[in-house]
């Protein structure tokens, strides 16, 4: 081998300069946190599928009610228990306002000459279970998103300044949230409930009156894990107080994580909220919620199982995009993951 | 590991005497006693009755007899049956209750771990893409929907299992305790899987497979029993879980458990039954995460539980 080097002529080589300034230089566009999140979530399927589903669900929930022809109050008893009928699917034998009727199949709408469609059918006092349905998650949604902004308000901040300054204050809260999380949710929920007047704001205040310990948690560790870095540390000395330091420098680095874990407080709360309907501790009628559907439903599964039917649909598909879409962000804010 | 041990016991008679309080404040503030939902009684009458479940002493009295009394583990009698002591209610319901409870858990867990497990070893496959979809679902449907579709098409439509009620013994528990099994189920493989890849790519997995372990070695010898350690701290989540899915599932299935119990118990103001059992539910779930706690630096010596929660 070292005789064939030697035979190769010293005018066949160069000598590469290297110059200091291309080390420096920037061969790919630089990201920001956002958009490499937004880069990678954009490969997984899941999440996006999930948004797709969200979106539809939010603006059913608001425009479902309108598009329907009937009111969601509107008892109308002639038309009570109608199974679902959707225009151009009855003729493929679908939807076509057929149900039993002791034991045979008889095209009710027919029976009890209403001429009109309803597309999820109606309840026992046929009200329209279209416009119930979407009105139901309505109210389920702002209860959610209510209970997981408040969550997470409360324990970002709780968790911030307990993380932030350390000391006895952090040792006296965290004695405090220690009490505070052995307290079973289910137990505080229910106690709350009894004693206040039902409605969304109990409902509400039952679920963020321990939610936001998690986050609380959550929020120290993310401050205690940032607060000691160089990078504060050089914003310090440049004379930074602390409201500038939290906003400028701490927040930004712990929002995805703070992000991630309301995606995930967003389903525990529509969860809660339709259980505690559900053992009738919820929403008191005429107001409805996804969860006091489904407990109407129940009652009538043999007969009329359409009216479970969609509520518990729409339910799970709202469960199962939140929970996809917070794993999707997880992966995507995740630094470890980065390629 | 002892002072350890010690300050956690003091915490957990701090959280409990803490929700005593706050049970016994709440029911006193609770509008409507349970002798108002009584057939009508004369003024005397009430007075009466009131005096007789000591309704007609000042609140702290009460709430210091109240205390007593619970340190010597007398919840009370109930207002609605005829005076028994719901020390003697909840023992009698404890039977059904346990029994879906910890079949439910055994169920899922064990069905959960062996689907994270494939998951993890077949990572990025069908099997993994199939075991992964099973668990978002057992996540995402609530336990009362599933526990309905179950009701609905195994028991009533096929006739398979009994409808509901205890009356046929195990039959009975079997809808049940697989309507409760859903949520460990989903929690546990999910668990297993994360646990399982990350145990894979260690250093010694690398080892014992230039070492000419077999696949199966390695799976079961080497990862799954690391992956399995850190399980043991999500059961006290599990627990809570169940106990709130039993509520909804005993009422579905009309199971004569605690968790019926206690819904009825709401929906008539019996509230010496509300406190009995919410304080039960308390201890239950407190000691299991206690015991889950104490057993994790056990099982596993690189955790150190002295330092405490820092």
């Amino acid at each position: 081998m070292s005789l064939d080097i030697k035979k190769i002529p010293a005018e066949s080589f160069e000598r590469v300069h290297i110059d200091s300034s291309h080390a420096e230089r920037i061969t790919k566009p630089s990201l920001s946190f956002w958009q490499d999140a937004w880069l990678r979530i954009r490969k997984n399927k899941a999440a996006i599928a999930s948004i797709f589903i969200l979106l539809f669900i939010i603006i059913m929930a608001f425009v479902g009610p309108m598009v329907s022809p009937h009111d969601a109050e509107t008892q109308t008893i002639t038309h009570a228990n109608l199974p679902p009928k959707v225009p151009g699917l009855e003729k493929l034998g679908i939807f076509d306002g057929v149900g039993t009727l002791a034991g045979k199949e008889v095209d009710l709408y027919e029976m009890k000459k209403v001429d009109t469609y309803y597309w999820f059918g109606t309840d026992g006092l046929g009200r329209d279970m279209f416009s119930r349905a979407w009105e139901g998650t309505q109210i389920s949604l702002l209860i959610a998103f209510v209970a997981a902004v408040i969550d997470m308000v409360i324990g970002v901040a709780y968790g911030g300044i307990s993380g932030y300054y350390g000391g006895r204050t952090d040792d006296i809260m965290q004695r405090i949230v220690e009490i505070l999380y052995g307290i079973p949710t289910l137990v505080i929920v229910i106690l709350m409930l009894l004693v206040m007047e039902p409605g969304v704001i109990a409902i509400v205040i039952a679920i963020t009156l321990t939610g936001w310990i998690g986050m609380s948690r959550i929020a120290r560790g993310q401050v205690l894990k940032f607060k000691n870095q160089e990078f504060v540390l050089a914003s310090r000395t440049l004379g930074a107080g602390n409201g500038r330091i939290i906003s400028k420098h701490i927040l930004p680095n712990i929002l995805g994580v703070i992000i991630i874990n309301t995606m995930f407080t967003i389903p525990t709360a529509i969860f809660f909220e339709a259980f505690l309907s559900f053992i009738g501790l919820g929403l008191q009628a005429p107001d409805a919620s996804l969860g006091t559907l489904i407990n109407d439903g129940y009652k009538v599964i043999r007969f009329q199982p359409h009216i479970l039917l969609y509520p518990s649909i729409i339910l799970s598909l709202l469960m199962i995009a939140f929970n996809l879409l917070g794993d999707g962000l997880r992966d995507a804010f995740d630094p470890k993951m980065k390629d | 590991m002892t002072k350890y041990m010690i300050r956690r016991i003091v915490y957990m008679f701090i959280t409990l005497f803490l929700i005593a309080s706050a049970t016994f404040f709440l029911m006193k503030a609770l509008p409507g006693s349970p002798i108002s939902s009584a057939p009508k009684l004369s003024p005397s009458q009430l007075a009466m009755v009131e005096a007789k479940y000591g309704l007609d002493e000042p609140v702290p009295v009460q709430y210091a007899k109240y205390m007593l009394n619970l340190a010597k583990g007398d919840l009370g009698n109930s207002f609605q049956f005829k005076n028994a002591s719901v020390t003697e209610l909840i023992m009698n319901r404890l039977g059904p209750s346990v029994l879906i409870g910890t079949q439910g858990l055994i169920l899922g867990v064990a069905i959960g771990i062996l689907l994270g497990m494939i998951a993890a070893l077949r990572q990025n496959t069908v099997w993994d893409y199939g075991s992964t979809l099973i668990a978002i679902i057992g996540i995402s449907i609530p336990s009362f929907v599933f526990a309905t579709l179950l009701q609905y098409w195994l028991a009533v439509e096929w006739g398979l299992f009994p409808v509901g009620l205890w009356k046929d013994g195990w039959m009975s528990s079997i809808l049940p305790s697989v309507a409760l099994a859903m949520g460990p189920l989903a929690t546990a493989s999910r668990f297993i899987r994360t646990e399982m890849i990350e145990v894979l790519s260690s250093d010694y997995i690398t080892l014992a497979k230039s070492k000419g372990a077999s696949g199966f070695e390695i799976a079961f010898k080497h990862a799954f029993r690391n992956a399995l350690i850190p399980l043991v701290t999500v059961l006290g989540p599990l627990a809570a879980g169940l106990v709130t899915g039993s509520l909804v599932i005993e009422q579905i299935f009309a199971i004569p458990g605690i968790g019926e119990q206690f819904v009825k118990a709401i929906t008539s103001n019996d509230f010496s039954i509300i406190m009995g059992t919410t304080l039960f539910y308390s201890v239950l779930l407190i000691v299991i995460i206690f015991v889950v706690d104490v057993l994790y630096g056990i099982i596993d010596p690189r955790i150190r539980l002295s330092g405490g929660s820092k």
